[in-house]
């Protein structure tokens, strides 16, 4: 077994997962915001965030889809010393995580049920930027409006029609993190960056 | 404080706690099951709250509890104990000091910021429970978007007393599509819950349910064109600070018909007084 295996965990997991958890919620809570979040060191290509969010929400009870790239041995080790989580495919999985094209399609994902909407996936998407600019959101959490960069409109769209069914997506780049719950609405901005501008009802 | 995990939970049962706390997030209004463990306090003593608190606090929050809006009834205050001795957190009083506040039937008077949290102990989480018993149909009923049972409840209301009679747990509609139970909060408080600043968790103990409301959430009282929704309280002002806008507590002061209406938020009624302002039965006279 590699050091790397053993290594890039939590150093006081409960105080860590706690603050690590708390950056996670309010960016769940707030979409379009972006935070940092750290504890983790994961091997690549893996980012700190993404490493962070898995040790923060994943363990036994969690089966994880490594998609693409992710899906090496190094961190299916190191998920499995740290977390414990069962690996499975994109159509059993509660986390999935790997970059947008490989995590495509999401037509595969579990969306929840009429019943139970909450038994859906949460997809972790590592994004090479994330910043507060670019598409427009609205929805609960947003006061008004916000911007965020995302990999593309139209599949948050489609997936926000499927409210109260539909997937949710944490979005890592680096050390920061940010968050599209099924809630929100995506829509191009207008030309102009300035959030306000954006036109949805 | 050593004696126990951070926050007295393990880090497992945390876990859990948090995904549902997400999910709740990402679904406003809708129930979240949850395995609720037990807690070393019994059912109804908001072990839900405690749950979701434990899985929320940070050693650098300074924690705030509210019991029917008091900061010093034995439920708040074993709760505040609670979490000092397992989470090491600072604790406060002031409401404007406080990064996560746990609240028992009341929003507090002052508006909370962006920078906060509220979290609701909840009897039982399902606004339709007492029309339906069955989980199973509640839970079709919400996926069916069927909810004119409610609106009934609230029609019978109006037939029988003139006027929707339900004053507390008031049920609401989240952003269009989830009705909720707000908890037993005074229907005074519903206006409060819709486009708060601070993010709202519900935990249910006993009834093992998380739920939740981000922040600037649309929430809506149900309620009839002609008969409007009315936030109400008792047509008095505060007997110790003179506030005229705050939620009232009727106390019977004597054994003589005598009674007085002291607000129900402490925190906002001593900060009044501090400041000068003095009710009728203020000064030495008040109880």
């Amino acid at each position: 077994m590699q050091a790397e295996t053993l290594s890039g965990g939590f150093a006081d997991p409960a105080i860590q997962s706690a603050q690590a958890f708390r950056g996670v919620m309010e960016a769940m809570a707030r979409p379009g915001t972006v935070r940092s979040i750290s504890g983790a060191t994961p091997p690549a290509p893996l980012s700190g965030a993404a490493g962070t969010v898995l040790l923060t929400l994943c363990d036994p009870d969690t089966p994880v889809y490594l998609a693409g790239e992710a899906d090496c041995d190094a961190v299916r080790g190191w998920l499995a010393f740290h977390t414990g989580a069962p690996l499975a495919g994109p159509s059993h999985c509660m986390f999935a995580v790997g970059t947008w094209d490989q995590l495509n399609p999401l037509s595969v994902y579990k969306i929840g049920t009429p019943e139970y909407p909450d038994r859906s996936a949460t997809l972790i998407v590592e994004c090479t930027e994330l910043t507060g600019s670019g598409a427009c959101l609205k929805g609960p959490g947003i006061k008004t409006s916000s911007a965020l960069s995302v990999p593309e409109v139209q599949a948050f769209q489609h997936n926000t029609a499927l409210f109260p069914l539909g997937l949710d997506f944490i979005l890592t780049c680096g050390n920061t993190v940010a968050a599209l719950p099924r809630s929100t609405r995506v829509s191009e901005a207008d030309g102009a960056t300035e959030v306000s501008s954006c036109t949805l009802p | 404080m050593t004696q126990y995990n951070f926050a007295y939970l393990d880090e497992q049962t945390k876990r859990m706690i948090r995904r549902a706390i997400l999910k709740g997030l990402a679904i406003p209004g809708y129930q979240v099951p949850f395995a609720s463990r037990e807690m070393p306090m019994p059912y109804g003593w908001g072990t839900g709250g405690v749950q979701v608190s434990a899985a929320i606090l940070t050693p650098e929050d300074r924690f705030k509890v509210i019991d029917q809006g008091a900061d010093d009834t034995t439920n708040a205050v074993s709760i505040r104990t609670f979490f000092e001795r397992t989470a090491g957190v600072a604790t406060t009083t002031a409401t404007s000091d406080a990064s996560v506040i746990q609240t028992r039937h009341r929003i507090p008077e002052e508006p909370l910021t962006e920078k906060q949290i509220l979290v609701y102990q909840v009897p039982i989480p399902e606004p339709l429970r007492f029309l339906e018993p069955r989980e199973s149909e509640t839970r079709k009923m919400h996926a069916l978007e069927e909810y004119g049972l409610m609106h009934v409840k609230l029609y019978e209301d109006i037939s029988r007393h003139g006027h929707i009679a339900t004053s507390y747990a008031y049920p609401v509609t989240v952003e269009g599509r989830f009705v909720m139970d707000p908890s037993p909060i005074p229907k005074f408080d519903n206006p409060k819950l819709g486009d708060m600043a601070a993010i709202q968790l519900f935990g249910a103990g006993r009834e093992q349910r998380i739920y939740a409301l981000p922040p600037y959430t649309k929430v809506v009282s149900l309620d009839f064109d002609d008969h409007p929704f009315e936030a109400s309280k008792a047509d008095h002002p505060c007997g110790l600070c003179g506030a005229e806008e705050s939620y009232l507590d009727e106390v019977i002061i004597d054994d003589a018909g005598g009674r007085m209406f002291v607000c129900s938020d402490t925190d906002y009624c001593e900060r009044r007084q501090a400041a000068g302002h003095v009710g009728k039965l203020g000064g030495k006279d008040a109880a």
